[in-house]
């Protein structure tokens, strides 16, 4: 079973960030590094192949500057290949030109079972390109995936809702979004961060997979304002006078969260 | 010339980073306090590679540098100081002799386990009356017939009674001067006597050792009869270097952690950190650390090399060992009452500290290392 995951590599959450002020987005300049939130995708398929007995995992990324670190970690826990799209043409892309330069890499690599990616990324949380891709792939897609198991030509998934959990099957090859704590992401062994310096990745521009036009030039969207979150308000002290607990219960009903 | 460490090297280092924090650090005060060796950690960086780092992958190694090691063991005793000398122990004192000195035999038998960390071995050089003076070694070894017979007791013993112990290597004087011998575990004879109740490394696993009658078969005999003492000093020297990656550990922990309390802790109305008495103690400790890190690794670059290493690992044993000691003082010092109570990880790394100027050579030895090396006629 072959496998491909959509990775994005983003500056490291650990220094504070800083937006372009002429475009409004985030500086991706820097060193930029495997986002967390992909670590369960690429985790999953390696579960994945390994349980089916046979195939392989690829990476697919798009990211400026020819950067492949966050691949490299991707390739270090075990994945084989992968293809980086990188092209000054792509700044200012939107989540719909990002899923087709994303959908027509996963062509690329060809043949696969099954494409993973994250909810959503931790830089720019619009959690909408898995769905896209799969449209424009024109694959079934599932979102919010908590375990995926692979049953003969057949997807089970564990659809992670706000009220438990939803049992969905679908046909492969599919597109599965996958949540955060859906298995834990093994460490990169020493041997496997040496091996990875000698994985192939293929870098190609937008044009070479033959999407145009792409970045400001293909978007529908435009960042017209960014502004500060506003400050956390101060929480509510209540006086435990024996009956707190009927207050409490009250405000989790209130949040939905029971 | 460059002092930067490769970017594969950084990349090493972060993952180690990572695992440290995640795996060891909300458990490092547990440990401590219940004197608990963690075996599934010591798996967990087996499975990380760690403990195979610098040997070649035919022994299931990485075929790593010893810079990497380093890197390790920085990372880990940034973060647990007891798991860090677990690691430099299990490496350098438990695989290493093996993979240097065994036989082919030997290694199939013992190396394969002790890289990939789902065992540890133990190296028993010191003696109750034998440390410094290694060479005073009063355990015998005698031949009865296919058998080494050992009597004699070993002290300081890391690692040595582990649940995942395979071996203890121990030096003994033969007829042929001081010879190794590699034990087993459950030999006969050989008693792991009850652990040390130490000052620091509580979660470190350390032993006296009774050899009453013990017998090991001929082929336990590791390297040439009577060159014992010659094979264990050069063991020594890479330990030392290891010792200082250790040192350097803690070094950062205390400087990181007390940079971030001299910005947080307000007295007077503002950060203590603006007062120039701490500002410029924490400068200090940075220059230390600094120098620490270009000891260790330049060191670590010699061996890498193939050059000689005993006086530049001398030297960064030495220094790093002295600043590390410093580092938990002083950082004990910024944290004030809050680094005296165990609340905080300052009061472990103090306690942690002071071994690392005693063991693999006390800090006199290193002194009289480097001062042989400038030719002096000290005894």
């Amino acid at each position: 079973m072959n496998v491909i995951v959509c990775v994005k590599q983003i500056p490291d959450p650990a220094s504070p960030g800083e937006l372009d002020p002429s475009s409004n987005t985030l500086k991706r300049d820097g060193k930029l590094i495997l986002d967390e939130s992909d670590g369960y995708g690429v985790e999953m398929a390696l579960q994945l192949v390994d349980t089916a007995g046979g195939g392989e995992v690829s990476i697919i990324s798009m990211a400026p500057n020819g950067e492949v670190s966050g691949m490299r970690t991707a390739l270090a826990m075990g994945a084989v290949k992968g293809v980086l799209v990188s092209d000054p043409e792509l700044a200012g892309s939107d989540a719909l030109t990002t899923a087709k330069v994303l959908a027509a890499a996963v062509k690329k690599i060809g043949d696969a079972d099954l494409v993973l990616a994250g909810t959503e990324s931790s830089d720019g949380y619009t959690g909408t390109v898995p769905e896209q891709m799969a449209e424009v792939l024109g694959l079934p897609s599932v979102t919010f995936a908590k375990t995926v198991t692979i049953d003969g030509e057949t997807l089970k998934v564990e659809r992670q809702t706000e009220a438990g959990y939803d049992e969905v099957t679908c046909p492969l090859p599919a597109v599965v979004s996958v949540t955060a704590g859906v298995v834990e992401p093994r460490y990169p062994s020493f041997k496997g961060i040496m091996a990875a310096k000698s994985k192939p990745v293929d870098t190609v521009t937008a044009a070479d997979l033959g999407i145009t036009p792409v970045g400001w030039a293909g978007a529908r969207q435009e960042i017209v304002d960014v502004a500060q979150a506003p400050e956390r308000e101060a929480g509510e002290i209540i006086e435990d006078d024996g009956e707190t607990f009927t207050k409490i219960v009250q405000y989790l009903d209130g949040l939905k969260v029971i | 010339m460059s002092f930067e460490l490769s970017d594969d090297h950084e990349a090493f280092r972060s993952v180690v980073r990572d695992f440290a924090e995640r795996e060891l650090a909300p458990h490092v005060a547990r440990w401590d306090e219940e004197h608990h060796f963690p075996v599934e950690v010591v798996h967990a960086m087996g499975e990380l590679g760690l403990f195979g780092l610098v040997f070649p992958e035919e022994w299931g190694g990485g075929g790593g540098d010893f810079a990497s090691l380093c890197i390790a063991i920085e990372e880990i005793g940034r973060v647990d100081q007891s798991m860090g000398i677990t690691l430099s122990a299990g490496v350098g004192l438990g695989a290493n002799p093996i993979y240097r000195f065994g036989t082919e035999e030997q290694k199939q038998r013992w190396l394969p386990d002790l890289v990939a960390g789902r065992t540890l071995g133990a190296f028993g050089l010191t003696e109750p009356g034998a440390g410094s003076d290694a060479g005073a070694t009063t355990t015998r070894a005698e031949l009865h017939g296919d058998q080494w017979v050992i009597n004699g007791s070993k002290a300081f013993i890391t690692n040595s009674g582990t649940s995942i112990t395979s071996i203890v290597t121990v030096t003994a004087r033969t007829d042929a001067g001081i010879t190794n011998f590699v034990i087993e575990s459950d030999t006969p004879g050989m008693t792991i006597e009850p652990p040390y109740r130490k000052l620091g490394w509580h979660a470190s696993d350390t032993h006296g050792i009774a050899l009453d009658d013990c017998r090991v078969p001929a082929s336990h005999l590791l390297g040439e009869p009577g060159k014992g003492f010659r094979n264990f000093l050069s063991i020594l020297d890479d330990g030392r270097i290891a010792i200082s990656a250790l040192a350097l550990g803690c070094a950062r922990a205390c400087l990181e952690m007390s940079v971030e309390y001299a910005g947080e802790r307000i007295a007077f109305d503002r950060p203590i950190g603006a007062n120039q008495a701490v500002a410029f103690s924490l400068a200090d400790l940075a220059v230390a650390v600094e120098n620490a890190h270009n000891l260790t690794y330049k060191a670590a670059w010699l061996k890498d090399q193939g050059r000689d290493i005993g006086r530049a690992a001398a030297i960064a044993k030495l220094y790093t060992t002295e600043a590390a000691v410093t580092a938990t003082r002083v950082a004990t010092q910024v944290f004030g009452g809050a680094g005296f109570i165990e609340e905080t990880p300052v009061a472990r790394f103090y306690r942690d500290a002071k071994i690392l100027e005693i063991g693999e050579g006390t800090s006199e030895i290193q002194r009289l290392v480097i001062a042989r090396s400038l030719g002096l006629p000290v005894v």
